[in-house]
């Protein structure tokens, strides 16, 4: 390397002044979504799905606790449901649940078959429903009203067919 | 910015001993035309089924028939048009137009031939056997798997060696560039890599590090599986991999276009490349953060630990940083252009842009366009909040902001100066091909508009909601919106292959109609970029590690807990 001179100076990043600022101001809009984020999920407690259990999908329409899927009370207002989805066919075994208004439900869905969707309008309830796996979400029905949930991964060519009900009763 | 002339400053070394320019040689262009004959006769099928699926949308009935029994036998149902659509148009049109494009890239920017042109053809060939291979069991309806192809939904092994093939032939094209470049290197120790030839290069690296995901996915899981060497597939581990590559795929879409925008656009624009520096800096960025995020497209997988998604969320904020450098570096080069073409004030630079130049408007609106996939992609990745459009039309409503306009628009306009200079001609009728540009903007505004806020109501995607039973009324206009704008595409795309059938037949013109590679130089001379930013070991070892870091652990998990339970199942 030759000595810098007016004619051959020193090789170095040269940054203008606007475009620090932008870095800056770019770095810190992100720094702020970050934060808003971890509030919304440590705070006030807005969670993904996370491991569940590990199923065999060949046989969980004949054993364990999808054998009977459907609604189950815990507790006064608390509740679980097991939901089965079917590419064969292309339905949600149970098609249709009902809670009172104020209850809590813990969501247990798995697959038959293919992989499917589960998104509960007007929720945060969104998960994939992959073979082998157990995907869960609990979320607090205070409304009353219908909800439908819907398959939202593409499962053959009855996908559009497939969507089940959640009615909360006053 | 009105300092921008002023605080910069115009630094100018000895230039290296580079050749002005380098002439393509007939066989060179004949190469590349024929690369981009094949990503054009992709989207000229795939593009005609996107009218189909917005239309669906609208709940239209012919005779009171659903619109796709209408095309049986030819078309079976919605779901092989959406994958004819999302196969030809979101993976061959695009690598095709890329290898090509960076033949002409690597080429140009090094001022030198191929190495070995024939190891370059060998992996062309080797990417249409593989197009060819896949393309049969689709058209026969027996790959109905969409471009995503998850199992346990199984096609035909014909589809995954297919893939396979497009791959690894676009891998064989890379190793023809990285023998070049490796040459010129061996011939210029001390000169700073060209641009485009740099931004191309790490594209391809980038591209053979994050491909390894489906070729490792393939290869020991769907293709034994589809032979039924193997009784059946974890589909959790195979979404793993599969996402492993298909985020950096969206990179490997967009950085040929950002090459062009740093490389190439500023010099059109009549100005020059505002910072060397941060436009290398940017891509290395992109090599090292591309990868390592996969599992923000897996935030509601049930079968990955929130730790993960959490560090995968980060770094996928981290890789909007480069993105948000080229914006700036593209607009204050757009802007230095404006001004040496007279434009004072603050905003009195846009309307002195060149707008009726047929390759650069349609460049500049696949930036505004791109602002808003920019936006709608730091949702997606925001962790929970993800819940609310994860799967949704919004989700196809982004990436049609990515794909299909950030990089096809940029494309378009690329190839409104390539075609002409790879035969010889003149554009047919540019001020048609002016209006192209800004009917596949606007028809974009209005189908990107009306997915997104279907996706905001909960609309799902890869759904033929014409016959969905569940679509509640104030779906109803904005499904009409979406069948609006996906027609409007379509008439912009075929504008666009017209264009370049007309041209390509047209009769050769004088040497000096056609137009030249546009090559733009920067204000600081190159050689004042320091060489930490041209050196590849460091940033190759950052990305590697990093891969390994955040990926490593639970992809080991995944692996050694594999539970190879699902049969396939052929559900269309």
């Amino acid at each position: 390397m030759t000595t810098p001179t007016p004619q051959n100076p020193e090789p170095s990043v040269h940054i203008d002044p606007y475009e620090r600022g932008w870095m800056v101001a770019a770095i810190l809009m992100l720094v702020v979504f970050a934060i808003a984020v971890a509030i919304a999920s440590y705070s006030l407690g807005i969670q993904l799905p996370a491991p569940e259990a590990r199923v065999d999908p060949n046989t969980i329409t004949t054993s364990g606790p999808f054998a009977n899927p459907g609604l189950r009370e815990l507790a006064p207002g608390r509740y679980e449901a097991y939901i089965v989805a079917h590419g064969q066919g292309w339905y949600f075994n149970p098609r249709e649940i009902s809670v009172p208004a104020g209850s809590e439900v813990t969501f247990y869905v798995t697959s038959a078959d293919v992989q499917h969707g589960f998104k509960l309008e007007g929720t945060n309830v969104n998960m994939m429903i992959i073979p082998g796996q157990v995907s869960t979400l609990t979320r607090r029905f205070d409304k009353p009203g219908e909800y439908h949930w819907v398959c939202h991964e593409y499962c053959g060519t009855g996908h559009a067919a497939m969507y089940g009900t959640l009615t909360v009763t006053p | 910015m009105t300092a921008i002339s002023t605080t910069t400053p115009v630094v100018e070394v000895t230039p290296a001993a580079r050749p002005a320019t380098y002439v393509l040689s007939k066989g060179e262009k004949r190469f590349i035309g024929l690369q981009l004959l094949v990503a054009v006769a992709a989207l000229s099928i795939g593009s005609l089924f996107g009218p189909l699926q917005a239309l669906e949308f609208s709940g239209l009935t012919i005779g009171g028939r659903d619109i796709y029994a209408l095309f049986q036998p030819l078309l079976a149902s919605y779901y092989q048009g959406l994958t004819l659509h999302g196969v030809l148009n979101a993976l061959i049109w695009t690598t095709f137009f890329i290898t090509g494009f960076f033949n002409l890239t690597v080429t140009y920017g090094l001022r030198r031939p191929l190495a070995m042109p024939k190891l370059n053809w060998l992996g062309f060939i080797v990417m249409t056997v593989g197009l060819l291979t896949a393309a049969v069991p689709i058209l026969l309806n027996e790959a109905s798997v969409l471009y995503t192809f998850y199992p346990p939904l199984q096609a035909s092994w014909a589809f995954y060696v297919g893939l396979v093939f497009v791959v690894v032939g676009s891998w064989i094209q890379g190793y023809g560039f990285y023998i070049t470049y490796y040459r010129w290197r061996k011939d210029n120790p001390d000169v700073r890599t060209p641009l485009m030839a740099f931004g191309s290069l790490i594209t391809m690296v980038m591209w053979q590090i994050s491909t390894l995901g489906i070729a490792v996915e393939i290869l020991t899981q769907l293709l034994p599986w589809s032979l039924n060497l193997l009784p059946g597939v974890d589909p959790q581990l195979d979404r793993t991999y599969f996402w492993f590559t298909g985020h950096p795929l969206v990179y490997f879409w967009l950085l040929p276009a950002y090459v062009s925008w740093y490389a190439m656009l500023p010099k059109q624009a009549g100005g020059k490349l505002f910072s060397d520096s941060l436009a290398r800096f940017s891509f290395w960025m992109f090599l090292v953060l591309s990868t390592p995020l996969g599992f923000h497209h897996q935030f509601t997988d049930p079968g990955v630990p929130t730790i993960w998604k959490t560090i995968h969320a980060v770094l996928t904020y981290a890789v909007a940083f480069p993105s948000l450098l080229t914006a700036f570096t593209v607009v204050a080069s757009l802007e230095y252009a404006g001004r040496q073409r007279g434009g004072k004030g603050l905003l009195g630079w846009i309307p002195k842009l060149p707008w009726r130049d047929v390759s650069v408007t349609p460049q500049i609106l696949a930036g505004v366009l791109f602002i808003f996939g920019g936006i709608g992609g730091i949702t997606n990745a925001s962790y929970n909040i993800n819940l609310v459009v994860h799967n949704t039309s919004w989700v196809p409503g982004h990436f049609h902001l990515t794909v299909a306009s950030a990089t096809t628009l940029s494309f378009m306009g690329i190839a409104y100066w390539l075609v002409p200079h790879l035969t010889h001609r003149t554009l047919w009728a540019p001020k048609l091909a002016l209006a192209q540009a800004w009917i596949w903007f606007i028809g974009m505004v209005i189908f990107s508009n009306g997915m997104h806020t279907l996706g905001l109501l909960g609309a799902p995607r890869r759904t033929p909601l014409g016959i969905a039973p569940y679509v509640p009324a104030n779906w109803e206009p904005r499904l009409l919106q979406t069948a609006i704008g996906g027609s409007i595409l379509f008439l912009g795309a075929y504008l666009f292959i017209t264009i370049l059938v007309v041209t390509v037949l047209r009769k050769p013109a004088p040497a000096a109609a056609v137009p030249e590679i546009p090559e733009a130089q920067s204000i600081q001379d190159p050689q004042l970029t320091p060489q930490w930013l041209d050196r590849w070991a460091p940033w190759l070892t950052i990305a590697i590690l990093l891969i390994i870091l955040v990926y490593g652990p639970n992809l080991l998990y995944q692996i050694t807990n594999m539970q190879n339970t699902s049969p396939g199942f052929r559900l269309w």
